[in-house]
């Protein structure tokens, strides 16, 4: 009965918001003012395109029932994540996940490689890993997907169980979700993150009641259940395979790219000055040969082993040939000395150059070769080891910072099943304050616009529409800063100056919007069936620095690989006092709002401006601004205080 | 899972007769890493007794690949069984790796 409902409001939802903004594109901008008028309608078309895939998403709304029983011989690896979070908290969350009661083995994999930890995993039993040595500095290390990928190589689990050092696990959380893995489709089971350091305001708004439900439900609807990085649990073979072709898909990219660039950096080393030998010319030729060979044999779809392999032969042996030529030069040189006895030798009469010469002489520094540094570095790059990785195989994404929804929407393309499990299973702590909320709220949307940058899945192949729009919808949501900076600007600009951008507020105008605005509200009513969802409109809108920052820096980053950067918000609880500074723009906003609504009151009262028009512009401003202050609450916020329980408090997440 | 290996002209055959699996993966690639340190980086793996082969024991045959690699040699594989043949298509590392008919073909050409 609550689908119906739900469906009918979501039906009723796009008819709606259709109806005005279509007639706002159509009949209602003001030309004169095109350069707000046009971004306004552009924001509302964002807003719209918004709210009709939130619709999507709840339109197919999945209640689970309860997962039918696991098979009690399914192993599984309870792997706890950490990398510099307080020791007791990763030992609370490492001791519970040992107490779960499927049978598993719990491993700390301990990025921070802290021998007191090591020291205590090994006193209460528990597995300890670190990277292995192939995670020398010279190779990205990837973070959290590092940690996971370098962990997967040495255990053995048919599934694995991934907590954050703070999310401590019930002992059932197994025997509740491994039984969706009967279905040999199923890759992925998410359960949701609650965080029990929270009062009930949530002045941070750090837990997401709309997010870990309609909206996983939902995409749970599509098969489509978001993997959020903990509480989750995976099925070892869909990462493997996630990483094999992953694997082959980099290494013929790197081939591929190699060939191209040897054929130029031969181009190149025959131009250069240096290249008047001939013993260089002849290897630069051989070498120019045996890229052109591998070439066709990638066109004719030869295996990539084989022909790196022949391509790495064919070199060294021409390397070997023309240094052994020119051995037997010298060697020649050498006996003519001899000969004429101006040169000291010993008994046998003769100096020999030793075999073992050549082949040093041969090798990789001493070649020819070594003097074409170019050439050198493109035929080291044909190779079939993934030499700029710690590891060939990757299983969890590393394109992002958002491992975990790179990871998810690969495995979906690869046809992989998801489940999202409906109840809380494990409790986490949320950030205390606001500076390391901001650090974790940038951190996912940057990682979440990497993803649409680097694998947009409006075009992945492998997904089914409903798939590519659910990962396109959260993705959508993280481009909201930009039309709430037109949002504010809008009010402002009418109070201050009186240039309205649509034609008229006339009724054409409130018989649209209006109904648009209630049947919006009431889908989130319905579908959230009465869970609060005040708290992250609020945020959604009061972070618009965060997420325009965030939509930036990732484009720099993709596009231009400049670094994230970021590691360089304050810590404002250690540093004391409340850091007003971190809320600078939308402090700035505010008073901007609050100024232009005193201009527009005097300028209605000195008959300036139309009476409705300032009382809708008004009313829209005092809006904003119960939106924003949520962030004053926020700023002053001095963590967590339990009744009764002042030292609980104390512990706190790292929040990245 | 069983794993043994002999010596031949131009290459050491390691045969790895049962399901190479989550679980016998790791031991793959340690015998292999071994056979490798005692000498012979011409490696093919004879896999006509194989009957099963998952994602992790494909990972495992890579690590190895490498190994075989930065040892100056080379790692092929030879005889795979159909389910075998069924994931190396599926992971599309049948385009990294070729499947020999049998052992002796597999460096018959190098």
């Amino acid at each position: 009965m609550t689908r119906f409902w739900t469906r009918l409001v979501v039906v009723l939802t796009v008819i709606l918001g259709l109806n005005y903004v279509a007639w706002r594109w159509a009949a209602s901008l003001n030309w004169e003012a095109w350069w707000i008028a046009v971004p306004l309608v552009v924001a509302e078309t964002y807003s719209l395109i918004d709210v009709m895939l939130f619709g999507m998403t709840v339109w197919k709304l999945k209640v689970r029932k309860a997962a039918p029983v696991p098979p009690a011989d399914a192993t599984v690896d309870v792997f706890i994540t950490t990398y510099n979070e307080d020791l007791d908290m990763v030992m609370t969350t490492a001791l519970a996940a040992q107490r779960i009661r499927h049978p598993h083995s719990t491993w700390i994999l301990d990025d921070g490689a802290r021998p007191e930890l090591k020291a205590l995993a090994a006193k209460h039993g528990l597995g300890y890993v670190t990277r292995s040595d192939d995670w020398t500095s010279n190779v990205p290390r990837h973070a959290k997907a590092g940690n996971l990928n370098n962990a997967l190589m040495v255990t053995q689990g048919e599934f694995l169980l991934i907590l954050d050092a703070d999310q401590i696990p019930e002992p059932d959380i197994l025997e509740k979700t491994l039984g969706y893995f009967n279905n040999r489709r199923v890759a992925l089971v998410q359960t949701p993150q609650y965080f029990s350091n929270v009062p009930a305001d949530d002045p941070l708004g750090s837990q997401a009641p709309l997010f870990y439900g309609p909206i996983q439900q939902g995409k749970d609807g599509w098969n489509a259940a978001f993997f959020c990085g903990s509480n989750a649990i995976l099925r070892r073979e869909a990462l493997m395979q996630l990483g094999l072709v992953g694997y082959v898909k980099e290494t013929e990219k790197s081939i591929r790219r190699a060939l191209t660039a040897s054929c130029s950096a031969i181009r190149q080393a025959r131009k250069s000055a240096d290249v008047g030998t001939p013993l260089v010319s002849e290897v630069l030729d051989e070498v120019e040969a045996a890229t052109l060979e591998a070439q066709a044999q990638l066109t004719a779809g030869e295996p990539l082993s084989e022909i790196t392999y022949r391509v790495r032969r064919r070199v060294d042996a021409a390397v070997q040939t023309l240094v052994q030529a020119d051995m037997s030069t010298l060697q020649a040189d050498l006996e003519e000395i001899a000969a004429m006895e101006l040169a000291h030798v010993g008994e046998a009469g003769v100096p020999v150059v030793a075999d073992d010469a050549v082949r040093r002489m041969a090798a990789r520094d001493w070649s020819p070769l070594g003097a074409l540094e170019s050439v050198q570095a493109v035929l080291d790059a044909l190779n079939v080891e993934r030499n700029d990785e710690a590891q060939p195989v990757m299983p969890l994404a590393t394109i992002s910072v958002t491992e975990d929804m790179a990871t998810a929407m690969r495995m979906h393309a690869m046809g992989w099943e998801s489940v999202y499990h409906h109840e809380i299973l494990a409790y986490g702590l949320a950030p205390e304050d606001i500076a390391t909320m901001l650090t974790q709220r940038l951190r996912w949307a940057q990682g979440t616009i990497q993803v649409l940058l680097r694998e947009n899945p409006l075009v992945q192949k492998g997904l089914k529409i409903g798939q590519r729009l659910m990962y396109f919808a959260t993705m959508w949501t993280y481009l909201s800063g930009y039309a709430a900076v037109i949002y504010f600007a809008a009010p402002i600009i009418y109070l201050l100056l009186g240039i309205l951008p649509v034609t008229s507020l006339s009724w054409d105008f409130f018989i649209r919007f209006i109904p648009f605005m209630v049947v919006n509200q009431l889908l989130f009513a319905v579908a959230g069936r009465g869970i609060p969802t005040w708290r992250g409109q609020q945020y959604s809108l009061a972070l618009f620095p965060t997420w325009i920052k965030a939509c930036s820096t990732a484009a720099k980053n993709v596009w231009f690989g400049r670094p994230l950067g970021f590691a360089v918000t304050p810590k404002a609880r250690q540093t004391g006092g409340p850091s007003w500074s971190l809320i600078q723009p939308q402090i700035i906003v505010s008073v901007l709002l609050a100024a232009a609504a005193v201009v527009g009151i005097v300028r209605l009262a000195t008959g300036l401006a139309e009476p409705l028009g300032t009382l809708v512009n008004v009313a829209w401003v005092i809006f904003d601004l119960v939106v924003m202050s949520i962030l004053v609450r926020a700023v002053l916020y001095k963590g967590y205080q339990p009744a009764g329980d002042v030292d609980d408090g104390e512990r706190k997440a790292d929040g990245v | 899972m069983e794993f043994s290996y002999e010596v031949k002209d131009s290459y050491a055959e390691v045969k790895a007769d049962g399901r190479l699996n989550m679980v016998s993966a790791p031991k793959l690639r340690e015998f292999v890493t071994d056979v490798i340190a005692g000498g012979s980086s011409r490696i093919v793996v004879n896999l006509e007794n194989t009957a099963f082969m998952d994602s992790s024991g494909l990972g495992a045959l890579i690590g190895c690949l490498k190994a075989a690699r930065q040892a100056g040699g080379d790692l092929r594989i030879a005889a795979v069984q159909p389910q075998v043949k069924m994931v190396l298509e599926l992971t599309s590392m049948d385009r990294v790796l070729n499947a020999y008919a049998s052992a002796d073909e597999a460096f018959g050409n190098d």
